[in-house]
This record gives C-alpha cells, structure tokens and sequence, in this order.
C-alpha cells in the first residue's frame, strides 16, 4: 500500500513560483494581521488575574455578573469555559500587587451560592508576565540560532539558509493565523510554537539528507532535477509521518479539554504548514539561492570532480 | 541473512526489563495515608506506635505504618477513614507533631524499597498551590542599615561623642549630624574600623557637618544572601506548622522564592501565614500618660524616644531602645491568661534574649514595658474610578502596657490580643522565626483537586486515542513491520513513564501532551526505515540486503532529525517554567527513547522474525 505512487515524478521545482506566490500572500496575511490585530496575549504575559469556578449543576452567567459588579468588580469579565458548569472569571492586569484579589472574587462569589468550587486561580503580576515573554523570545531565537549553526555544519550554507527561513516562514504564518483567529497565546501555545520548530526542521532535514546524498550518487542531471528526484523519493514519508503525528495533534485537540486547546490547535497548523514549507520553501530556496552540486559533495569527490573539468578543455 | 549479535540482544532485553520494572509502580495507584513528622527533630518510633494505638483505641482500622527517613506515614483504606484519623492523631500527639493529609503510593514495599517509585505529579494535575515570591530586598538592605545606626549610636556614646542625630534615609544612607566637624572627624576615624561593609564619608549638608555612611556592594551582597536564605527558612518553618505533605520550597533567580504546597485548598489562610511578617518588640516606656498626650498632640518627640498607638486607643512613647526581638524567641505558645482569662501567648526566649530581658527587667522593676506588634499588611481599597489600589502598610501597634513586677527571665506571657485566634496565629509565627525581608506574592497558580483529576483524564484519553489511531494506521500501511513498529511505540511510552518515574521529574499536562506528540513522532523513525526497506526493494534488492540496507543508511537521518528536535526541547527546558517545563522533559525522553526502540528494538524485533529464514521471498511491509 502507497499513499504517495512510488515511481512519481512530480516537477515540484518547475511549480515552485506558484508555491512561492502562496507562502507571499500567507505571509502578507499573517504579517498584516500581526500588524493591525496583534496577539491575543494571555494571562501568563500581561499578567493579571484569572480564577475558575465549578458551579455543579449549571452557572446563571448573568447572576455572577450581576454579583462581580455589585461588589466592585466592574473591569472583570466572566464567561463560561468548556461547558455550564464552569465560569472563567478574568481581570485585567494593573500596577500593584494583585495576589489578594483573586480570594477577593472567591469570596464574594462563594458567599453568594454555596456549592461553588474552586478549579482553578492564576495571579500574574506584571513584571513577570514581561520576564516570561522576554524568555519566551530569548528561547525562540537560540533554538533559531542553534538549528543554523547545527545544519550549516552538517550540511551546507545555503541549505542551513533554506532550513531557517522555511521555519521562519511556518512559524510567522502559524502566528499570523494565532492572530487572525483571535487564540489566546500563553505559555502552552510558546511551547507548541517551540516544538513545532523543532518538528518543521526535522521534516526539512529528512528531505535534506536525500538532497546531499542523491547529489553524490546521480551523477547526471542538472541540479533542480536531482532535487526533484529528492523530495519525490521522501514524499511518502513525509506524508506518513506528518499524518500520524496530525493525529495525535488531534487527538490532544479533541480530549485535551480546554487546558490544552490553544496548544494543540497550535499543531494542528504548525504540521500543516511545516509539510508545505519542507517541501517547496526550504528545498526551493536553497535552489534559487545558488545551491551546486559542489556544495554537497564529499571532499575527495570534489577533488575528482575538479580534476575531471581541468582535464577538459 | 539479519542476526544481532548476542550482546545488542542483550541490551534490548535489559533496557525493555528495566524499563518495566521502573515504570510499575505508576500502575498501582495511590492511596489515602497521614503524614506524621516532628517538629524539630526526626520523628521517632514511640510516636508512631502512640500515633497507632490511638487508631485502635478509636477504632479506626489502618492498613500499615511506616517510619520513613523523616517522617511517620499511616496509611488507610478510605478517606473517610483517613479524615477521622487526623483528629485522633492530632489530639494524640499533641502539637509539637505536625499531622499532615497526603496520598502515598500504594506500590508494594518490594517495589519501593528498590527505588522505584510512580512519577512525580506536577500541581496541575494532583492539585495544589504555586506560589512565586518576591523579597523586597530593598528593605531588607534598610533593615540592615537600622541595626548599624542602633550600633553606632551605641558606640558613639561608649566613645563620648556628642551627635545630634542618626537616621537612614529614603536613599539607603545612613546620616549622622554632628555639632561641629571635629567630633564628626573623630567619629569617622573611631568607627570606620568597625563596620567593615559600610562607606564612610564627611559632608555638609545645609551647613551642618553630616556624617554618611552607605553600604558597600559587598555588603550589600551579603545582606541579600542573608535575607534570601532566611526567608527559606521562615517559609520552611512555616510550612511545616500548616502541616503540609512534600512542599517545595526553592530559591528563583537571586531575588524570588517558590513555594509549592501539593493538596492545599485554603489558599487565603495559606497566603496569610505565609506572607505574614508579624513580629514582636519589647520595649521600655518612656515618661508618663500626661508626656504621651504632649508628645501626640504638639509633635515635639523626646530624642530617645518613639510614638506609638495602643491598640486599645490611645498614644504611648516608648524608648528607642529596643529590650528583644521576635528573633530571640524559641517557642511560643497560645492559651489564655489565668487571672483576667483573656488570650495569651506564652514565650520562651533564647539564652541570649533571656539574659537581656533579664538584666534590663531587673533594672526597672516598677518601671512600664511595652509590646510592640509589628505586621506588613497590604490593604486593599476603591478608588473613584472603582480600581483597586493596594497599599503596603506597616502596622506598629503596642498590644500590651504592663508593670514590670519581677526579674522577667527565658519564659513569660503576653496579653493584650483581639482573639484567640490572633493569638494562634501570632504564637505560630513567633516560633517559625520571622522573614528577614518582607516578601509579595508576584505570581500564583492554584488547581483545585477536581481540576486536577480532570486534567489526567483528559491526558490519558487523548494518550489512548493517539497511541491507537497511530497503531491502527501503522499496522494496516506496513503489515508485519507494522506490527513491530507499534511494539517499539508501547516499549517506548514505557521507558518514558519509566524515565520519568527514575528521575522523579514532575509530570504536567503539558508534560502529558509532550508524550502524546512523541507517539505521532516516534514512529517517524520506522516510517524512514521502512520506506527505505521498500525503495531498496523496489531497486532490485534482496529482502535480507534490503532490510540491512534500511536500517543502516535510515539511521544518520534520523539521527539528524531527532537532534534538531532535541536542540528545541532543550531550549524550551531552558527557558521554560513550570508546566512547560514539564513538557521539555518529556519531549526530550521521548526522543531519546524513540531513536533506541525504533532503531534497535524494531532491529531486533525484524531480525526475530525474518532474520534465520535463509531464503527470505519477500517481506511483509
């Protein structure tokens, strides 16, 4: 069974300006979006308060407004979270220390119906929420700078170069379209974006490892040929393993309640776009950016290979 | 033909067996046991059995009793059982042992005695408080430069220099005014020696000859170490006091502390003890009731003296000097007085506290001392705008006035409390030490037990449903080395559970989404392989070269891929807190764990089934 023909010759390189043209207008997309909607960031980064409550048996959402404001609360927001017997109660970050005021909606509420527990409080204060978001940036950034130096040294330049604009390309698209949908971006949603660094380079190197070695072996054929041959030969697996792992994202976007939804949507994105980018932005790039044979040849085969020219006139 | 030596079946084998062996113990589940532990001190084998036949003697059954390093645990069948037997415990021992719920592992003593333990759940999941702490280190450098000016008034009159006054100003320095610059000349010189972390330095300041003083950077160091280090201790002390199962408490950066209080639900009264700077002074009384109404209405203080209010109404000069701290006391106790019946607190000082208490008391018998409370407490309050503005006050208070009838030694009461609750809560922080530093809560994540239950539910579904959708689809696309791909995937989530459970590193949710991901990404391994077992197939090759073949020039690329992951998880571990964190971890083991079990586990496993069959047709994939 074959999910990909295995004799395909697909001209995947003599397509890639339309490809080309599709990552431009989603990255024109993500970058406008960015740009006049921003992030949706959530508590973790601009601080705040957050506290959820169980009210078994079903919330009345308008009473617990009607009591958030009646005691002095009027800047928070209450919402039901997942289903109707959980309220999120949010307030928004201001200067001071706000760690007392948490209890304060606790209370207030818990006074009002009995049965209401606590699920769940989350105080940020400001400073930190600014230090979590610096780290965030910092951590995106050395695993931007690790992945270039470690495929520069593996393999080549102007591949390594490929390798990180490809990841550069998924990760402003996937947060283009954070930002479009209105997604909470807190510190799980980081995480997916951090791990789906570290999947999208893997997709590229797998296609990558075959680039270098079909340029040893396939003597004939000029360089985009070699390529084609290349991303045709690993396109199988890179369908298979996009697919397995865009299914455990959905799995986790389908069980893993509403902690994880903004984590697993995240993925569920980040694969889609990754496969796209590993397939034509990544390989096409190094192509256009002047990527010879020579550049992937083992040394002793580059000295034949220039023994050979000198020899012909 | 495909035969591992027998050395790589070896380690196959011991990896899978150890692995299993780790990861057991999370299969047995937990079950509901008292924590028992002495408060300064190792808990002993007496309290236990005394702990024991007050179960018998109340009729509550337990199933075991164990002394462990440092604590007692009992265990219990029910939690019905275990929530009766706190009472009985607690009435039992008394106070000086901290009875704490908890829930211990119920893995057999074999299991644990061998180091196996189930994995460490992280507060998202088995609920609980986290608690950041910042530690105003600005005043704890104040308070530093308040015990040198005390010193140097002291010495300067030891030393007969005259000076008008010594304060600490809002810029962290200490200023000294003199009457003229001679004295202030021989002032540098006589204590320049003596304070080896401070700055001396002469100024004119408005004409008058100052004395400054600041602290140097190395002081300044060793004073936010001190401050740091003592606040964990207070936190630890006051911990233990709440009585709570495996707390973490841990230093953060150079300034934050965090506090980690598994099972807690009253996080307000948890946050009351725990940023409660409450402490006690003593004080002599200075003047008489008529000096105290003068002094309050016209402004004018005695040099040696301070303002206080009285709690119960009223304004009161004390002296300057301060007789003892709340640092000196080692013990304090709550109860009542036996005259008037009101609240009390009984307090025994340290040596070096009682032999001052004793000297001055002595000195003054018929004379008044004070008792100073002293708490940080932040105030909450409306503005027009209906925002909420906190205010950090500091409250001194003198709670009590009294006579001094006797020589006053190492042990004696206070009186003068609202309730005897105020009294609990005072004698509880009077014997966990106070903080050295007042500290703010800048972050706070409370998941109460309901949440946290729901939250493994949710992760071990999505587990399940990931791990069988994979299986499912593997095993339909590859056949019989389908069939050992999905064995390698189960062998894998057992080394990481068993990973996980050695390192006792805590399992978050997103810890739990880390694994799930791992399954999608494991296989990716096999999938190389085997779709370069097909190519290699489709290029002519025999089965046995085609599998050789598969396996070895899959390998470099897998290798180049999981490192790259790797660098990403490393990053995240890094930077990350908390639950992210957690997430980092598990990513990472599984990625370790995905390159052994799907290159040479399923190696293996390949070779088991094809490798002896000489004249191999063809392969099932």
């Amino acid at each position: 069974m074959n999910v990909f023909p295995a004799d395909a010759r697909f001209d995947f390189f003599g397509k890639r300006f339309f490809a080309y043209a599709l990552s431009a207008i989603l990255l024109l997309v993500a970058a406008g979006s960015l740009a006049t909607k921003g992030l949706n960031l959530g508590l973790d980064f601009t601080g705040g308060v957050v506290v959820e409550l169980g009210y078994p048996g079903g919330a009345d959402i308008e009473a617990v407004r009607d009591t958030l404001d009646a005691q002095g609360f009027d800047q928070a927001v209450a919402q039901l979270f997942g289903s109707s017997e959980s309220v999120l109660i949010r307030l928004p970050p201001s200067g001071e220390s706000q760690s007392r005021l948490a209890d304060q909606v606790l209370i207030a509420l818990q006074s009002e119906s009995d049965d209401v527990t606590m699920r769940r409080v989350e105080y940020v204060g400001p400073a930190v929420g600014d230090e979590l978001f610096n780290a965030g940036g910092l951590a995106l950034l050395v695993v931007l700078a690790g992945i270039l130096v470690y495929v520069g040294f593996r393999f080549q330049v102007r591949l390594a170069g490929g390798a990180i604009l490809a990841l550069a390309h998924d990760l402003v698209v996937v947060l283009g379209i954070v930002s479009l949908v209105g997604l909470r971006f807190d510190l799980t949603v980081l995480a997916a974006f951090l791990a789906l660094a570290g999947y999208s380079i893997n997709d590229t190197i797998v296609v990558f490892d075959r680039i270098r070695e079909n340029f040893q072996k396939m003597r004939k054929g000029t360089e985009k040929e070699v390529m084609n041959a290349s991303v045709n030969q690993t396109m199988s697996r890179t369908v298979l393993t996009s697919g397995t792992t865009f299914l455990t994202a959905l799995a986790l976007f389908v069980f893993g309640g509403e902690a994880l939804y903004g984590f697993s949507l995240t993925l569920l994105l980040g694969i889609a776009i990754g496969t796209f980018s590993s397939i034509y932005v990544a390989s096409a790039l190094s192509l256009d950016m002047g990527l010879k044979r020579q550049d992937l040849l083992k040394i002793d085969d580059k000295e034949r290979l220039k023994q050979a020219e000198d020899g012909a006139p | 033909m495909n035969r591992y030596p027998l050395w790589k079946n070896l380690i196959v084998v011991v990896v899978v067996l150890v692995g299993l062996f780790y990861a057991l113990p999370n299969f047995f589940g937990e079950e509901p046991a008292l924590q028992i532990s002495k408060r300064d001190g190792t808990m002993e084998q007496a309290a236990l059995s005394e702990a024991q036949s007050a179960l018998r003697a109340a009729g509550i059954e337990y199933s075991r009793a164990d002394l462990r390093e440092d604590s007692g645990l009992i265990r219990f069948n029910s939690t019905d059982d275990q929530l009766e037997a706190v009472d009985v415990v607690r009435a039992a021992l008394g106070g000086d042992y901290p009875v704490a719920l908890n829930l211990a592992p119920a893995a057999p003593t074999w299991l644990t005695d061998l180091g196996a333990l189930p994995m460490y759940l992280g507060l998202d999941l088995r609920g609980g408080v986290h608690f950041l702490m910042q530690v105003d280190m600005g005043a704890a450098v104040n308070t530093a430069l308040d015990r040198r000016v005390d010193g140097m008034r002291a010495d300067l009159r030891g030393e007969r220099l005259r000076y008008v006054s010594a304060e600490v100003t809002d810029e962290q320095r200490i200023q000294v005014r003199f009457r003229d610059a001679e004295s202030r000349d021989q002032a540098i010189e006589k204590l320049a020696g003596d304070y080896e972390d401070l700055e001396f330095d002469s100024a004119e300041i408005d004409g008058e000859p100052y004395l400054t003083a600041t602290m140097t950077d190395k002081g300044v160091e060793t004073e936010r170490r001190a401050a740091l280090e003592q606040n964990i201790t207070t936190l630890r002390n006051r911990v233990n006091e709440l009585g709570v199962a495996e707390p973490l408490i841990q230093q953060q950066g150079d300034d934050r502390i965090v506090v980690e209080l598994p099972g807690i639900q009253d996080t307000v009264r948890a946050k009351e003890i725990l940023g409660a700077t409450a402490t006690l002074e003593f004080r002599l009384v200075h003047g008489s009731p008529a000096d105290w109404v003068d002094a309050d209405e016209s402004g004018s203080i005695p040099p040696q003296a301070r303002l206080y209010q009285r709690r119960d109404g009223g304004p009161v000069l004390l002296k300057r000097q301060v007789i003892v701290t709340g640092d000196r006391v080692t013990g304090a106790s709550s109860g009542f007085d036996q005259d008037s019946g009101s609240p009390a607190v009984f307090v025994n000082l340290d040596s070096q506290g009682a032999r001052r208490m004793a000297d001055i008391t002595g000195d003054n018998i018929g004379q008044q001392m004070g008792v100073v409370f002293i708490e940080n407490r932040i105030d909450t309050t409306v503005d027009e705008d209906g925002n909420l503005i906190e205010e950090k006050k500091l409250v001194e208070e003198v709670i009590s006035v009294a006579t001094i009838r006797d020589q006053l030694a190492n042990r004696f009461q206070i009186t003068g409390l609202d309730s005897s609750q105020e009294a609990r809560n005072l004698s509880l922080l009077l014997r966990a030490g106070a903080l050295r530093a007042p500290m703010d809560i800048v972050e706070e994540r409370t998941v109460g037990p309901s949440l946290g239950a729901e939250n493994i539910q949710a992760g071990v579904n999505a587990a399940i449903l990931g791990f069988v959708l994979v299986s499912i689809f593997m095993m339909i696309y590859y056949r019989v080395f389908g069939v050992i791909a999905v064995v390698a995937l189960v062998v894998n989530l057992v080394l990481i559970v068993a990973v996980l459970s050695m390192l006792q590193a805590t399992l978050t949710l997103p810890g739990i989404a880390g694994i799930v991901l791992t399954v999608g990404m494991a296989v990716d391994a096999n999938v190389l392989i085997f779709e370069r077992i097909r190519e290699e197939v489709r290029n002519g090759m025999t089965p046995h070269a085609a599998m050789k073949a598969g396996y070895e020039r899959a390998f470099a690329t897998i290798l180049d891929a999981n490192i790259t992951t790797l660098l990403a998880a490393l990053a995240l571990f890094a930077f990350g807190t908390g639950p992210v964190k957690g997430f980092a971890v598990t990513l990472s083991i599984g990625i370790l764990a995905s390159v052994f079990t799907a290159v040479m586990l399923s190696r293996a496993l390949a070779n088991l089934v094809y490798g002896r069959q000489a004249r191999l047709k063809g392969l099932s994939i």
